[in-house]
């Protein structure tokens, strides 16, 4: 890449004008003429037979202007495939609207459409259903339990994936000898991504372009798209997926959810425009959840404190449905491929299973598995170093990978990373803020200090060949992206990325802008929207900046090759004796001859016949990027001192620290934010958040008095500290950042909190950690 | 998230509104604020088929005090109007209301919330209740049968429920005299959050000795309910680590998700004596 004047720079985020002053537009912000409002009438169960939907008395509701069933809108069921054999995974199919059965208390049975939404919602009240009971699957036990009820009848023992991905070769002689063997337990809470913007569509025909218009807030336009055409039975260039500005999604809008297809359907029957804005009470029980998932992992260590192996057993309870595209297989997959992280860990054996159950279905939440087993690692490395008496972090330096690239017992190329350099400045930052000191000052007080650690990599640019290895059907890896130039020299740019908080329209912008060697308020970003975008995966597991921002650069490339040729030929010297800056190409022996982009642009469109033979009019160049290697990893340390209160068992986090290496930071302040609001999350699983379910699958959380997301108030500033290991697989050097933060929080606090805990000799090994629970283990003697 | 439907009375004054009560019957509400009703309608866990809104009575707004050293807190007078004291009105004699504001959700509800419609609405962690309660307030009630003052000891009945007759109006909160060493203390998991329980006390000293005091509790009955148990022990002059033990020993606090019936009475111990200390050193 050429010296870059905007890349590496904290450009304003261009975002930021339209958004700070109320002058975005979000999907709740449309209105269109005649629009009606749509409702879901919900399963009241967990799990029972549907013996009958009366809908009559709903459509007598004053404003009420259609309901409708599964059998009115005869729609497709949305079914995610793996290529794997039954054995390993189970399809199932996941209505759009609950036919003969429902498997959760939530889920939609019908959808009712009124004049506006209160009267929807009186119209919901008006729906009788009738079900069937059967006994409900809350829990991994009971799915699991000899003859446990089925959720869906295809999953013997409730069990949708069970693949076992390595197993070493002598593996459990390596833990009969071992010299130290530790064990952890782990179960995760369920949390709810939680975008601060809910699910939400407003879907009209348009008999004029003969299509059916989806305006949604989605990370996947084009996935909406796919299920949306084949769901309705539509050719997918009858449909076209508009995404306007979002706010958030973290995974949650990753998937495709059937409230979006359902009001698709209403509004293609009714011929009028139907919007569905979920309510907060619908988002935080009926929504896609995620996280659940329990883990039991031994690790063998030598004496010196060198890994041996690593055995582990991951069960995740992925709720009643399979999530497309990506299926119940992703985070079993997920943990069982990349558990050994950044540690040289010579022996593996892993088998992982996602299970189904009667509660709200599951969709991938930034970090996806990572923070969990990154958690459990991180949890092993501190007790192994307790058992052997060693320092917490030196037992990680003498494990951690430091000669690049380095090929894993998983099978994995790891690209050069700062494993050791962040986790050497990480423990430094600390110790030079004199925590260490305090920690000792306050345990003579009797105050409770910890301090922990984690360390960690996250694979981001998942090509196509990285995720048609763990046999997914659909395989989001390449992206395309265009970019033209009009007349007035303005430059128009395309991603198959979903920026829905990440700043793509700056820092595409900035790639663009400094490979043309343009102002950035000449370049302008489309994304999200099925007719402007050729193809397109979307915005998830970090890809967008390694995989789109490389296709981003590659086009801009490539039209600038044509803004050369173009002046080259009109002064008769070679293309290479062209260089293009401050909007104009220039020769490079003689500066004062310029020709600027208008100028170019004028011949490329409006006196074409000025172009040479080989030379096509018009400016725009296409380009598509894909990753053939394992990827490219970010890493980063994390460092983090708590406190606990002994009257309250209040976890007070006292300083949070971050080393974080994402390679080439395209603009470091959208990292910043980046590693601040997932650190904001990987918090919130830590200490906070949980969806819990009663004996009867009903749900806990309806509202944010029993959702505990935490605020501002506790959650900590961030010290954040950058180190570039530029990847070599992205044309711009960058890794992806948008899980790190997430991934890290948990295991770090977790660590912190069992560091305070060392003199009660308790280990809390699940999340979230409750204030109850950390009173109970501070106050042990007292109550013995 | 969208109320059933009601229908909407404005009402002109304080008699204008007990008037429509009185028309309405049962099935209306008063709005004030509507910082807890509101989202109850919206949840439809209630469904009045009218609503009264009273945030207009301006009558009803004023913070003052009166001859006699007392405070008179108009019912539409916001959590937030007490928090900044514009007026400096409070003094250090009523500085614990000021100081416990903060603990009133957050900004935008006390910005909206009141304190009469905290009072009315009888939450048994609500902070105004616990400052009622531990400061012997009482409240002037106005219905068609005339106005009446209610001590507090008669007010909160159990869960969400008051003296006032259902065509009364809460008109004004009066807190007879000055508690320059009171304070409120409480724990939730989250700032802001309703508490898992809260403490409120009210110390009577004399020259730098506590004499006794008040001691009164949320979040561990249906209603906020004073301590006698822990109050006999400041007034025996007990310490305050034994007051806040006899505190924990004397409740029974219902076990919910949030927390057991254990941790709750170890946060009574806890917060009982916080804000005795807190109460001392004002």
């Amino acid at each position: 890449m050429k010296e870059g004047k905007l890349v590496g720079r904290s450009v304003a985020r261009r975002e930021d004008p339209r958004l700070l002053s109320g002058r975005g537009r979000f999907v709740d912000d449309i209105a269109l003429p005649g629009m009606l409002h749509a409702q879901f009438v919900r399963s009241t169960v967990a799990h029972g037979e549907i013996a009958s939907v009366d809908l009559s008395a709903v459509r007598h509701v004053p404003g009420v202007v259609a309901a409708f069933t599964a059998d009115d809108l005869e729609l497709g069921d949305i079914t995610a495939q793996l290529g794997r054999p039954l054995s390993e995974y189970v399809p199932t199919a996941m209505p759009v609207l609950a036919r003969d059965k429902v498997r959760y208390v939530g889920e939609p049975v019908a959808i009712v459409v009124a004049r506006d939404a209160y009267a929807a919602e009186d119209g919901l009240e008006a729906a009788k259903v009738s079900y069937t009971t059967l006994p409900p699957v809350t829990s991994e036990e009971a799915a699991l339990a000899p003859g446990a009820p089925l959720v869906h009848d295809e999953a013997a023992r409730n069990t949708l994936v069970d693949v076992s991905l390595f197993a070493t070769d002598g593996i459990d002689e390596i833990f009969a000898s071992a010299p130290c063997v530790v064990h952890v337990e782990s179960r995760t809470g369920r949390q709810n991504a939680l975008p601060l913007e809910t699910r939400g569509v407003v879907a009209h025909w348009d008999d004029r372009e003969e299509q059916l218009v989806v305006q949604t807030c989605t990370q996947v336009p084009h996935q909406v798209r796919t299920v949306a055409s084949r769901s309705l039975r539509l050719d997918e260039r009858a449909v076209r997926v508009v995404v306007p500005d979002m706010g958030g999604g973290f995974g949650q809008k990753c998937v495709v959810g059937r409230e979006e297809i359902a009001a698709a359907a209403a509004a293609l029957r009714l011929r009028r425009p139907v919007k569905w804005i979920e309510d907060r009470k619908d988002a935080l029980s009926a929504s896609f959840l995620a996280r659940e998932q329990h883990y039991q992992v031994r690790a063998a260590f030598g004496a010196d404190g060198r890994i041996l192996g690593l055995d582990a057993d991951v069960v995740c309870d992925m709720g009643a449905y399979s999530c497309y595209p990506f299926t119940a297989g992703i985070e079993p997959l997920m943990a069982s491929a990349e558990m050994p992280g950044v540690y040289k860990v010579p022996a593996y054996r892993v088998r992982g299973r996602a299970i189904t159950t009667n509660k709200a279905p599951t969709a991938p939440y930034r970090g996806v598995s990572r923070p969990q087993y990154v958690m459990v690692v991180e949890r092993l490395f501190e007790r192994a170093a307790r058992e052997l008496g060693l320092d917490p972090v030196e037992i990680r330096r003498r494990n951690v990978i430091t000669d690049f690239p380095y090929t894993g017992v998983n099978h994995i190329t790891y690209d050069p990373g700062s494993y050791l350099e962040s986790l050497n400045l990480c423990e430094r930052l600390v110790q030079d803020e004199g925590w260490y000191e305090k920690q000792a000052a306050a345990a003579a007080e009797g105050r409770h200090l910890g301090i922990g650690y984690a360390c960690f990599s996250e694979r981001t640019g998942y090509g196509s060949t990285a995720f048609a290895q763990r046999k997914m059907q659909v395989v989001p890896g390449f992206d395309i992206s265009e970019v033209r130039m009009d007349t007035s020299g303005a430059v128009t740019v395309t991603t198959g990325t979903m920026s829905h908080g990440q700043s793509h329209e700056t820092t595409m912008a900035q790639i663009v802008a400094d490979e043309l060697g343009l102002d950035i308020a000449k370049v302008r970003l489309h994304q999200g929207d099925t007719d402007r975008i050729t193809y397109g995966w979307g915005t998830f597991a970090s890809r967008s900046i390694t995989v789109g921002g490389s296709a981003v650069r590659l086009a801009a490339a490539k039209l600038g090759d044509k803004l050369r040729a173009i002046a080259a030929a009109r002064w008769g010297i070679d293309a290479d004796e062209v260089e293009l800056t401050d909007g104009a190409a220039r020769r490079r022996d003689d500066t004062s001859e310029v020709l600027t982009y208008e100028d170019i642009a004028d011949i490329a469109y409006l006196r074409a016949h000025l172009l040479p033979k080989d030379i096509e009019p018009g400016l725009a160049a296409t380009a598509t990027f894909d990753v053939f290697t394992d990827g490219t990893f970010s890493n980063a340390t994390h460092g983090v001192v708590v406190e606990l209160h002994q009257g309250t068992g209040q976890v007070e986090i006292l300083r949070y620290v971050c080393v974080e290496d994402c390679g080439v930071a395209i603009n470091p302040q959208v990292v910043e934010g980046q590693c601040r609001g997932g650190i904001a999350q990987g918090i919130a699983g830590a200490l906070f958040e949980q969806v819990t379910y009663d004996d009867m699958g009903e749900p806990s959380a309806t509202s944010f008095m029993d959702y505990k997301v935490p605020t501002a108030h506790e959650i900590p500033d961030v010290l954040i500290h950058h180190l570039e290991t530029p990847s070599a697989f992205t044309e711009t050097g960058a890794k992806g950042a948008g899980e790190g933060g997430t991934i890290g929080a948990p295991a770090a606090v977790l660590n912190a909190v069992n560091d305070a805990l060392r003199p009660t000799g308790v280990e809390l090994d699940h999340t979230p950690v409750t204030p109850e629970t950390v009173h109970r283990a501070l106050n042990l003697e007292a109550a013995s | 998230m969208k109320p059933a439907p009601f229908r909407y009375h404005r009402a002109p004054d304080v008699d204008g509104a007990t008037r429509l009560l009185a028309e309405l019957g049962d099935d209306a509400k008063v709005i004030a604020g509507g910082q807890s009703l509101v989202a109850m309608m919206n949840f439809r866990l209630a469904r009045p088929r009218h609503l009264v809104d009273i945030a207009g009575i301006r009558e009803l707004g004023r913070l003052h005090r009166d001859a006699d050293g007392g405070l008179r807190i108009g019912a539409l007078t916001t959590h937030h109007t007490v928090e900044t004291d514009p007026t400096g009105v409070l003094g250090t004699g009523f500085a614990v209301l000021r100081d416990a504001m903060g603990w009133i959700g957050h900004l935008p509800i006390r910005t909206r919330g009141t304190v009469g419609g905290s009072i009315a609405h009888a939450d048994a962690t609500a902070e105004w209740c616990l400052l009622a309660v531990v400061l012997g307030a009482e409240f002037v009630a106005r219905g068609p049968r005339g106005e009446r003052r209610i001590p507090v000891a008669d007010f909160f009945l159990g869960y969400y429920t008051t003296a006032l007759a259902p065509d009364e109006l809460l008109i004004e909160i009066v807190f007879p005299r000055p508690a320059p060493h009171a304070a409120l203390t409480e724990f939730a998991e989250r700032r802001g959050d309703f508490a898992l329980v809260a403490a409120a006390v009210d110390l009577d000293i004399e020259e730098g000795t506590v004499r006794g005091g008040r001691v009164a509790l949320g979040g561990v009955a249906a209603a906020v309910v004073r301590v006698p148990e822990a109050e006999a022990v400041l007034a025996g002059g007990g310490s305050f680590d034994d007051c806040a033990s006899a505190a924990a020993a004397a409740v029974e606090p219902p076990a919910d998700a949030s927390g057991s019936t254990h941790y709750r009475k170890e946060l009574v111990r806890t917060l009982v004596r916080r804000a005795c200390e807190e109460a001392k050193s004002r």
